[in-house]
Parts: structure tokens; C-alpha cells; sequence
């Protein structure tokens, strides 16, 4: 049974599984986000956590911050064990040893960017092909930031990361980003969207469908990095705004692999420049020699616009 | 419960988050909660901020904005009202200044070491829109 929410009042009387005094940045759009999960159902709730920030932040001993049953599990492999769980419970449940087997339980993965685009890559795919029922969140904060910001396959062309450092030589990364949305879709997964931290009922909704989902279901949710992204700690709604608004990080999700919807559409389009201004990994985008870099960017975010218009009229 | 040394810990350790196995803590509000010592809950960042927010409820029409973007749970909220700040959970990151979205701000940041009635005494006036 999937709680109703219709507003926000009604929705701040749930009461909260994800506990202060985490050590997460202040500011830090991760909490955001894992909050509204478990606030958007009273389900029983199996979380598998891949190393990352929020895995390393949230179960410092002697603390844990999670009201649910939570594992640590190695980098790769968070998605592994959640359908390792899913799998389990489906054999009890069959056999008749469960104890209140008419109770809903859903099985939920988290993993940072560098844990889902890069190394646990591979298992995430093979979760997914095996179809179990269980839903992967990945927090997208485009680099590693647990280890000191290093770049990841997510990160920006035009970033400034610790191992492609801006200067007088580069420009910073030098790659796109990686469509890990269509990637996902093009595995066949019912249900793939994505999420910002700003637009908090699209989020609800989204994740109250993803847990109601038969099968694997794959968010990826854009989450700003006080500290990587360099903005101070208190602008993460506003950034997160920027992104939405820029269509940087355009919200839609995609049913059955090809049925796309776009669930948000900005009224005043905003370009992409002032949406790169507030941040300092893209301050050296702004001299004169790296300016075409912007220009380049606004087309590819209009390319990409354009694409997804079109993939909703035609309905493939 | 005593906490081990990190050389003490066994490899796998588990940490509860309630002093019994409890199914139904979503229908139990925080303060009802039978929570271990082990939860996050019992500990405190306090020290971390320098900044810290004040509540005025005067100016607050409960919309709960902040509610929903703390990152640390430290907005407490019961019954649709907005009730307080958790000082214990706070980081002062300054996100629920921010959304607030009420002329004057209900919520504000002032230093960590300022007195809360002082603070709330002297809340700013109403800023006029500019025309």
C-alpha cells in the first residue's frame, strides 16, 4: 500500500526514518533525496548501499542513521545484494516461512554516481536484465566526491575535478557526460526517470511509482555537491533550481523502455550560462579563451531538449 | 552499552537502531521512539555549525518548505505546524533560510553565540517591494 500524498503539509506529517547528526556536508543534496524516499512510504524497507559518500557519512561507528534494515556493501556491488535479498525473500515467501508474508516489503539499492556509472556498472546491468522487483537510486553528484573529487564518467564536459584540473594548458574534462537514463531504458526496465532534489512531488510521485513497479526500475536523481561543485552550502535548492530550469538535468521518465514522458517543463527557460556562473568548478569556462565552450554546451543542451520533445510526441 | 575502540570492533558488526526490534516505527512519531544508543539520533553535531537559524513564529504560515529541504531532519514539525529547530541536528547549512518564502523571512540566520530572544527582538521589518 503506497501512502497518499497530496501536499506538503499532508506530507510533513510522516514521520522521519532518516535520522540527523550524519556527518554529511551541510548543505549536501544526498539527505534530500534519501529522506523523501523513506518518507514517501510506509512499507518495510531493505536498503543495500554502495561505498560512497552516503554510505561512509551515515553508519560511522558507533552511529547509524537509518531506521530501516541497511547494509554496507562493497563499491560495486550494491545492487547485487539487493536483488540477492529480493531473491531470498521471494524463496521464504514461497516456501511459507515468512513470518507476515501479507506485509510489503521493497528492496532498494543506493549508489553514488561513481558507483553506478563506472564500477558497479556491469552488476548493475545484470540486476536489471534478471528482472528482479527492486528499485535502483543513483545519487548524482557528478564526480567522486567521498575521495576528494576525483572526475567519473557522469562529471561534465567542462568541469574542474582533481585529476582533469582546470589551467593553462586544459579546459578541465574533456568528456561528455554519459546517458546513463537511455542506457537503462535500452535494457527493457519498466519504469527509468529522473529526479531533482527542488522539485519535491515530482520526486514523491516518481519514487511512489518506482516502489509500486514490478520489476527493476532505475532513478537517477541529480544531487548538487556543496563541495565539489563549489557554491556555498546554503544555495543547494537554488542550484538545483538553476539545473531544472537550464534543462541541464530535464525531468522525465521512460515506461517500458521506449514511452517517454517529460514530467517538467520549465515556464522561463533559462540559459545554461547562468546555470554554469554560480558554481566554481566552471569559473575558468568564463575567460575569453574557453568562452565557445558555453555556446557549445547551450546547443548540446538544446540537441538534447529537441531529442526528448520529439521522443514524447512520437511515443518510441 | 559501551562503545568498543576501533581495534575491538568484530569485522561485520552490527548496529541497532532501536533497543527492540520494532516493525512500526512509521506510525511512531520521533520523540515515542525507543531508540539505541547506537542510533544517530542520540548523537549531536551541534558543534559543527556557526551559524545557527532562529524560528520566529509570528511571521510562519507553515508551508513547510523547510520542512522538506532540510538535509539533517532538524526541522521539527508535528501536526502540519512547523514546532521548531532541533539545535542538536543543525549543521547550519542555511537551506531552510533560503526557502522560506514569507516577507519578512521567518527563519534567519544569526551567529552561533547570539542570544534566541534577542535575536527574535530584534527581527528586521518587512522589506517593501521595489517598484
Amino acid at each position: 500500500m503506497s501512502k497518499i500524498i497530496k501536499n506538503l503539509k499532508q506530507f510533513s506529517t510522516s514521520n522521519d526514518r532518516f535520522e540527523g547528526a550524519h556527518l554529511l556536508c551541510p548543505g549536501c543534496a544526498h539527505s534530500i533525496i534519501v529522506r523523501e524516499l523513506l518518507n514517501c512510504t510506509d512499507d518495510n524497507l531493505v536498503i543495500a548501499n554502495a561505498t560512497g559518500c552516503l554510505e561512509v557519512c551515515t553508519a560511522v561507528y558507533p552511529h547509524t542513521s537509518w531506521d530501516a534494515s541497511w547494509i554496507h556493501i562493497g563499491f560495486e556491488n550494491a545492487s547485487t545484494a539487493a536483488t540477492g535479498a529480493e531473491a531470498m525473500y521471494k524463496a521464504l515467501k514461497n516456501k511459507g516461512r515468512l513470518k507476515d508474508p501479507d506485509k510489503p516489503v521493497k528492496f532498494v539499492a543506493f549508489g553514488g554516481d561513481g558507483a553506478t556509472y563506472d564500477i558497479g556498472f556491469q552488476f548493475l546491468s545484470g540486476a536489471v536484465e534478471r528482472g528482479h522487483d527492486f528499485t535502483y537510486i543513483c545519487l548524482d553528484n557528478e564526480v567522486y566526491a567521498n575521495t576528494g573529487g576525483q572526475r567519473s564518467s557522469s562529471t561534465p564536459i567542462g568541469a574542474s575535478t582533481t585529476t582533469t584540473p582546470a589551467g593553462r594548458v586544459s579546459y578541465g574534462n574533456k568528456k561528455m557526460k554519459k546517458d546513463i537514463v537511455a542506457i537503462m531504458a535500452s535494457h527493457g526496465a519498466p519504469y527509468v526517470a529522473q529526479v531533482a532534489p527542488n522539485k519535491w512531488k515530482d520526486m514523491v510521485k516518481k519514487y511512489q511509482k518506482a516502489l509500486a513497479t514490478e520489476g527493476p526500475v532505475f532513478i537517477n536523481a541529480m544531487s548538487a555537491c556543496t563541495t565539489e561543485w563549489k557554491f556555498p552550502s546554503n544555495e543547494t535548492i537554488e542550484v538545483s533550481d538553476l539545473a531544472t530550469d537550464s534543462l541541464v538535468f530535464p525531468l522525465y521518465e521512460i515506461e517500458d523502455g521506449h514511452k517517454l514522458t517529460i514530467t517538467y517543463r520549465p515556464r522561463n527557460i533559462i540559459p545554461v550560462r547562468d546555470y554554469l556562473g554560480v558554481q566554481g568548478r566552471f569559473k575558468h569556462l568564463f575567460k575569453k579563451e574557453n568562452e565557445y565552450l558555453i555556446d557549445e554546451m547551450q546547443k548540446t543542451v538544446n540537441a538534447k531538449w529537441e531529442l526528448l520533445q520529439k521522443r514524447e510526441e512520437a511515443g518510441v | 552499552m559501551e562503545f568498543l575502540g576501533w581495534d575491538q570492533v568484530e569485522a561485520g558488526a552490527v548496529l541497532p537502531s532501536f533497543e527492540k526490534v520494532s516493525c512500526d516505527i512509521v506510525d511512531l512519531k520521533q520523540e515515542d521512539r525507543d531508540y539505541a544508543k547506537t542510533n544517530s539520533y542520540t548523537a549531536s553535531v551541534a558543534d559543527w555549525r556557526v551559524f545557527k537559524p532562529v524560528f520566529n513564529r509570528d511571521t510562519c504560515i507553515d508551508c513547510q518548505n523547510c520542512w522538506v529541504f532540510c538535509p539533517d531532519t532538524a526541522i521539527i514539525s508535528r501536526d502540519k505546524k512547523m514546532v521548531g529547530i532541533d539545535y542538536d541536528h543543525c549543521k547550519g547549512c542555511g537551506i531552510c533560510v533560503e526557502v522560506c518564502p514569507t516577507n519578512q523571512k521567518s527563519l534567519l540566520m544569526f551567529g552561533e553565540n547570539e542570544d534566541n530572544d534577542i535575536a527574535l527582538a530584534n527581527w528586521p521589518e518587512k522589506t517593501k517591494k521595489e517598484k
